[in-house]
């Protein structure tokens, strides 16, 4: 009795209340979005609600177990876990069976299993093993293929298996890397250059640079030059006034591109002039950055909208989710968007919905679970939702930082990329922010094999952190 | 770049991720009312109930229209799996290709984003009752099909076709104008189908279901409460007798014309045929896109009403009309006696007239159609003395035309009329240049030249002189369930004429049926029955000359007035006449008297539409 609880010593219970706090929540959600109007609550094993329960339960006892194993032994068997689970991505091509067109799932006594939900773990674990050796550094580009080779791999055998998107989710773990000291222009070029790309065909070009010029803006912050951040907000607003307001008297597409680029032009040109006199030579090379993305923001949207055809622009558009199309294949992101948008200040209660019942939205309760939330919570629940995962993540952030192993830290910090990267996409696809890739929301989508993952990726961290003041490799 | 500070940007940028979540939540939740309404749409189907449209009677109330299920096939294209697709085509009676064709149809609409593949939409339309019972029983083993009960018309005898109109389904241009009507809807397009659409059609019924994105029923919303049941289209009953409809008809057979049977005494139209016309089951459902073309491209159009749509000179019979603003004009004494010699003569022009005895008086230059006569008479009007000038004399004499209907639309609840056209003073100072006369447009006197009528506008003017002098509106219209018809059928029109100028012109009219030699309609006599008419020989400078009668009977107490126009049939007395005269025995003896079984062989048996066929190859030949 004295050594299991020696075992749970130190947990963080916060954490603890807010998982058990989404599984719970989530499970409901699961429950009302399978409950048909006027229908009994059958605890019938074939029911996605029963059998959520019963995995929830298997969770439970996994959490039993990663607290009976020293935390040491995660740290010396990282490499052998990320071997054993790489070999099961690939078995699984071979043995697993076919769900939408995916390879990736193990069926074992009619529960499905995926093994990328293990592969996220071991593949967190790997980074930190592999990141927390003394010599290893990011300064050394032999270091840096390795730790980018190590989320690739799965990476690929995921596409492999037809199941790209949750294998995406891996790349969200350079955000361990960018705390762990990869340089961030390598990593902002990347993102913006996508994000770019993507935002050319969603809102018009003005916008984005605006956004490009904030993110300049919070770079000046960054280098505490407050003063020169602050002019240049003043220099941008009164030049975009001026060309608008007083010069075009209108905000038309036309005007208002012209308005920000003679914004961020002055602002540039004041910039310039602070790093000629002060000699601050490094702010020159953001500002060339911040040109570069406008420059590719007009090649990108021209691109798009001047050397594609009607019909790949469309193709694209719905390929990756952005389509307004009601009954095509923007057809789920509009169904979602409508059973959220239904619910409300505070949504219909519990079991009230009728959009996610009657099957409107697919995938109800796995990729779209959030939208039974939207519907019957409302506002108020789809919120709440939010800073709960919001919050989890700042704890997180804030266990990681208090490790005295960097071990622990940089697992920390993957699993928080890891349920980040999940929560961006998924709850920003179901309200139209975000491609349609078919990944879970972590602890809330129905689907045993993810909860179960989640919680495994989860708990690990939460028992290295119990022996926070040890040093651990 | 310390860890620290990165730590920092990594909780900004998460912070920042929930701040606009929330923001977008709140749009869409809170700010945004679209998304509401949308969601109504989704879960709460609202399921059409057809009304059955209102039923036909004639005026003997023999049912005419009637309605008949059929059954559309709808598909939900996304649950369609492959299936046997010959037994398919034989279910429905269609061969691969016809099969394919929808299937192609369905791919372009979904492509179109024109249907869902979620939502059920139309497939093929109209299935009779006796295959949809066969189809039924198999519809099982073709997922993702149904099928939807639909009513489509029936009728009861192949005639009136042009009376009725049709039924189809509404276009666009008909969704714009009037809300009541969704895609798919059925509409009357032609005939008393359209003029009382608002009638028939009834309202539609609404059931509104809880439904899944399958269109599986998952119950009645708030328990059906705010169902509404369809409400069958109120009956008509018309003014039409059927079995003279089709009397008249078979008796048109062959011929090109028109017979307009009219109830003096209420404007009712008894009959009215448009020779060639079609069996109105032609055109319904399925059998339209195939025969619709049929018989818009037949020379003969027989779509045309030609009762209402096509207009004459009105030939001699416009001769009782001459006589009537005449003797209102006071330019003519009944008893006065004028002298033919064969002809009119007046300096340049040259009226002939036919044989007859002379002299003549009024009576007998209407019962012998004397031309010289009504030249003489015409001038009298035109150039009264009370006038200043001819220009003034052609006013009045329109003015009298237009207080029996003529020139203008006659205003009946009939689907399409057309006005018909009377010249005046302007047009002929157009055309001769300012410089005319009473001699100049001395035809208009004979019922020649310019004017035209149509059928319907004669038989009018039969049924006004008939009443000594008024008419109402003609309709089709005789009764509508629970609705008074409307006011402007119950209007007498008098004409402005007095009505104790009728007698000498009906007198005329009964004398050339009764009369002795020379009377020109003495083939109309109807043992029994004292007819009154007047025929016309309507000149057309395309072939050969139309064939004009009206009439109406009996003398005292008029129940029937008709007007007969057949294309190219040559005198009034020929062929007008006597199928007038069979027109208004029927109707009022229900049979033809034995003495004139032969007129009623001659005319059935009369094919004037080959003849002219004959002569126009003829033509060719030579
Ligand atoms: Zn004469």
């Amino acid at each position: 009795m004295k050594r299991s609880r020696s075992k749970i010593k130190g947990t963080d219970w916060f954490t603890v209340i807010l998982y058990l706090l989404l599984v719970t929540f989530g499970w409901m959600n699961i429950l009302a979005a399978n409950i048909e109007p006027n229908a009994p609550v059958s605890f019938d094993f074939s029911t996605e609600y029963t059998k959520q329960l019963i995995w929830i339960g298997i969770s439970f006892l996994t959490i039993g177990v990663i607290y009976l194993i020293d935390s040491k032994f995660y740290a010396a068997f990282a490499g052998m876990f990320y071997i054993i689970t790489t070999v099961m991505l690939i078995m699984v091509i071979f043995v697993g069976v076919e769900i939408n067109a995916a390879k990736a799932w193990f069926e074992i006594a009619g529960m499905r299993f995926q093994p990328i939900e293990l592969a996220k773990v071991s593949t967190s674990l790997m980074i930190a093993h592999t990141l927390s050796r003394t010599q290893f550094s990011f300064t050394k580009l032999q270091n840096i293929l390795i730790a980018f080779a190590i989320i690739i791999i799965p990476l690929l055998i995921t596409i492999l298996q037809n199941d790209l998107g949750s294998g995406l989710v891996l790349l969200a773990i350079v955000i361990t890397f960018f705390r762990e000291g990869l340089s961030p222009f390598f990593i902002i070029a990347g993102i913006i250059a996508i994000i770019i790309f993507i935002l050319t065909m969603i809102i018009p070009n003005h916008l984005i640079i605006l956004a490009l010029t904030a993110a300049f803006i919070i770079a000046l912050l960054f280098y505490k030059q407050i003063k020169s951040a602050l002019i240049s907000l003043l220099i941008i607003a009164i030049s975009y006034s001026l060309v608008t307001q007083v010069f075009y008297n209108d905000a038309t597409e036309m005007s208002n591109n012209i308005g920000v680029i003679t914004g961020i032009a002055a602002a540039s040109l004041f910039i310039a002039a602070r790093v000629f006199l002060k000699r601050q030579s490094h702010l020159i090379i953001y500002i060339i950055m911040l040109w570069g993305s406008i420059g590719f923001t007009y090649t990108a949207d021209y691109i798009f909208e001047e050397m594609l055809g009607a019909y790949q622009q469309n193709r694209i558009m719905v390929m990756i989710g952005l389509k307004d199309d009601p009954h095509g294949a923007g057809y789920n992101v509009n169904q979602s968007k409508i059973a959220i948008g239904s619910g409300g200040v505070q949504g219909k209660g519990f079991m009230e919905g009728t959009q996610t019942k009657f099957d409107f939205v697919p995938e109800q309760t796995t990729d779209f679970i959030f939208c039974t939330v939207g519907e019957e919570w409302g506002f108020i629940g789809t919120s709440a939702v939010i800073i709960a995962f919001i919050t989890l993540l700042l704890r997180l952030i804030y266990l990681s930082e208090r490790q005295y192993s960097s071990f622990s830290r940089i697992y920390g910090y993957s699993v928080v990329s890891i349920l980040f990267f999940h929560i961006i996409v998924n709850i920003g696809m179901t309200i139209g922010l975000a491609p349609v890739i078919g990944i879970p929301l972590p602890f809330f989508s129905y689907g045993g094999s993810a909860l179960w993952g989640f919680t495994i990726l989860l708990f690990i961290f939460l028992k290295l952190d119990t022996n926070r003041a040890e040093l651990l490799r | 770049m310390g860890s620290n500070n990165r730590t920092i940007l990594i909780v900004i940028a998460i912070i920042l991720v929930g701040l606009i979540f929330i923001g977008k939540l709140f749009m869409l939740q809170v700010v945004d009312p679209s998304y509401k309404f949308s969601a109504e749409s989704n879960t709460q189907r609202k399921l059409t109930e057809f009304a059955a449209r209102g039923l036909i009677y004639d005026r003997n109330k023999n049912l005419v229209v009637a309605n008949q299920a059929t059954y559309d096939i709808m598909i939900v294209p996304r649950e369609v799996t492959p299936f046997d697709s010959t037994k398919f085509c034989n279910l429905l009676g269609i061969d691969k290709k016809h099969l394919d064709r929808l299937f192609a149809n369905v791919e372009y609409n979904i492509q179109r984003r024109r249907i869902s593949t979620f939502q059920p939409s139309l497939f093929f339309k109209q299935l009779s009752a006796e295959k949809h019972t066969i189809l039924q029983e198999h519809l099982y083993k073709f997922p993702g099909f149904f099928t939807r009960r639909r009513t489509v018309r029936k009728y009861e005898y192949p005639n009136a076709a042009h009376i009725l109109g049709y039924v189809t389904e509404v276009n666009d241009a008909m969704i714009e104008r009037d809300s009541y009507y969704r895609a798919g809807d059925y509409a009357g397009i032609s005939g008393i189908e359209n003029t009382y659409e608002k009638e028939l059609r009834g309202e539609k019924g609404a059931r509104y279901i809880l439904v899944d994105v399958h269109g599986r029923e998952k119950g009645s919303l708030r328990g059906g409460r705010m169902d509404s049941a369809a409400i069958a289209g109120k009956d008509l009953t018309i003014s039409i007798d059927i079995d003279l409809q089709a009397y008249g008809e078979k008796i048109m057979q062959n011929k090109t014309g028109a017979i307009v049977a009219l109830e003096p005494s209420s404007g009712e139209i008894l009959s009215m045929v448009s020779s060639p016309t079609y069996d109105p089951s032609l055109l319904i459902g399925r059998n339209r896109s195939e025969n619709f073309p049929v018989l818009a491209h037949d020379t003969l159009s027989p779509l045309l009403n030609r009762a209402t749509m096509s207009s004459y000179p009105p030939g001699s019979t416009f001769k009782v009309l001459m006589a009537l603003m005449a003797l209102e004009e006071d330019v003519l004494d009944p008893s006065q006696r004028y002298s033919c010699i064969g002809a009119y003569y007046a300096p340049g022009v040259r009226v002939s007239c036919r044989p007859h005895y002379n002299p003549v008086n009024l009576v007998s230059s209407i019962a012998n159609s004397c031309n010289s006569h009504f030249c003489e008479i015409f001038r009298n009007v035109i150039d009264n003395p009370k006038y200043a000038s001819p220009s003034e004399g052609l006013s009045k004499w329109r003015e009298y035309l237009l207080s029996y209907g003529l020139g203008e639309r006659p205003g009946s609840d009939l689907f399409n009329e057309t006005s018909g056209f009377l010249p005046n003073s302007y047009y002929y100072d157009r055309i001769y240049n300012n410089v005319w006369g009473s001699l100049t447009v001395l035809s208009l006197g004979i019922g020649q030249g310019e004017v035209l009528t149509t059928p319907l506008q004669m038989a009018n003017v039969a049924a006004t002189i008939a009443n000594r002098g008024y008419y109402y509106t003609p309709r089709i219209i005789k009764d509508i369930e629970g609705v008074t018809i409307p006011d402007k059928f119950n209007i007498r029109h008098y004409s402005n004429v007095d009505s104790a100028h009728y007698e000498p012109v009906i007198e005329g009219m009964e004398q050339s049926i009764l009369g002795d030699f020379g009377s020109t309609a003495r083939i109309a006599q109807i043992p029994g029955i004292s007819v009154c008419g007047k025929t016309g020989t309507s000149q057309n400078p395309h072939g050969e000359n139309h064939s004009v009668f009206i009439a109406f009977a009996p003398k005292e107490d008029p129940e029937i007035a008709i007007a007969v126009f057949v294309e190219n049939a040559g005198s009034g007395s020929s062929v007008a006449a006597p199928i007038a005269s069979l027109i208004i025995e029927q109707y009022l003896n229900s049979e033809i008297h034995y003495t004139r079984r032969w007129v009623e062989e001659r005319m059935l048996n009369l094919n004037i539409n080959e003849k002219i066929a004959e002569s126009e190859n003829r033509v060719e030949q030579e």
